[in-house]
């Protein structure tokens, strides 16, 4: 998917620009490109890092277990199959707060051994039921204490305030979190109705 | 509002090293330990990361965002998003590494202090790759068919789009 999109940025960007007359920019939009990108890797690196570092100091502390059971109730209200299943219970939990921390590495891993587990209760063998749905859609939806790569990458860009972006973000995040939340419980309400339909109609 | 910011990062570093050291962690120890495992990650996704910076920049030396935004603006100004930050809108559930790049190139362009700079900021950091993280969840269990997970997630997408241009412009 990706190889086609960066294909067609390169190629698709060389016949636009021969469209509409700016084909002259290009060669030199290739070099600096290439050198923006290494400066930009560079200039993101430290600030990136520093982050890693300080969550890897949550984690190791066990600050991230903490959170981790306070969010457990929560997480057990959205999808309630988790009261029954204490290992994906606490597999979702750990992924949520790895994403809260901005702990990436740990977080996919975490997400898929709580996607198998989800996967144990489920009976279909083609289709997510409603929890995975949930869980993915809770993924999806980012939810971040700091966002490291926007304000590493408004650092490079010479921002005199990188992290003056953290409320408007936390309160984005929220919205979004919700929409999806909300959205994924009433398409998942509608997708049952559609079914009891499909039953009755069949008998 | 924007102050909170300021406070908030040396207050979660110190809270963070604090309870390190009341947990007894050696904390200089596993900071090194973390910034090790970033710079591998980094290091593992800055080839995707360069390529991706090249393509936007070819992309938008040739005038592909101008006509793009030019078809589409209508539609997004409904959405009360600006018409420069829709390349991010429009790759930031598909790819991270290439909204890094246009983010990278908006912050660029416009200055990363300005309205359209930060109204792009917000949004990259509160949306997330949609795409590909349902590919990697379902994928890891051999699941095909996504039911209506894409649709709900694409909700909470564009809903955190919006917010994230209405409160820039209220907070920052």
């Amino acid at each position: 998917m990706l190889g086609y999109i960066w294909a067609f940025m390169i190629v698709g960007g060389v016949v636009f620009s021969f469209i509409t007359g700016k084909s002259d920019g290009i060669s030199a939009s290739v070099m600096q490109g290439a050198d923006k990108a290494i400066q930009l890797i560079i200039s993101i690196a430290g600030s990136m890092c520093l982050w890693t570092g300080i969550m890897n100091i949550a984690d190791r502390s066990g600050l991230s277990e903490i959170i981790s059971r306070m969010l457990s109730p929560v997480l057990r209200i959205l999808m309630p199959e988790l009261k029954e299943n204490k290992k994906a219970c606490s597999a979702v939990c750990a992924n949520v707060t790895a994403n809260l921390l901005g702990l990436g590495n740990a977080a996919t891993p975490l997400g898929i051994k709580a996607m198998k587990e989800l996967r144990r209760l489920n009976t279909s063998t083609e289709c997510p039921d409603n929890t995975m749905i949930m869980f993915v859609v809770i993924n999806t939806a980012s939810l971040q204490l700091i966002p490291t790569t926007a304000a590493a990458l408004r650092q490079a860009a010479g921002s005199s305030d990188p992290y003056s972006i953290l409320p408007a973000v936390w309160i984005s995040s929220l919205i979004a979190l919700a929409a999806g939340i909300t959205a994924a419980k009433l398409f998942g309400k509608a997708s049952e109705k559609k079914r009891h339909i499909l039953i009755m109609q069949r008998s | 509002m924007e102050k909170i910011g300021d406070i908030a990062v040396p207050f979660i570093i110190c809270s963070i090293i604090l309870f390190g050291l009341y947990r007894g962690v050696d904390v200089f120890e596993a900071f090194k330990e973390g910034v090790k495992e970033g710079a591998l990650s980094l290091w593992a996704a800055a080839p995707s990361l360069a390529g991706l910076v090249i393509g936007v920049s070819i992309l938008s030396a040739s005038g592909f965002f101008d006509i793009i935004s030019q078809v589409l603006t209508p539609v997004f100004s409904l959405a009360g998003i600006p018409s420069e930050v829709l390349p991010l809108a429009l790759i930031r559930p598909v790819s991270g590494s290439g909204a890094n790049a246009v983010l990278s190139s908006i912050l660029g362009e416009y200055g990363a202090d300005s309205l359209i700079g930060r109204t792009a900021s917000v949004m990259a950091g509160s949306t997330e790759t949609t795409f590909y993280t349902i590919a990697v969840y379902y994928g890891a269990v051999g699941i095909r068919r996504t039911r209506y997970t894409a649709a709900a997630a694409l909700t909470a997408d564009i809903c955190g789009m919006i917010s994230a241009c209405i409160f820039t412009r209220l907070l920052l």
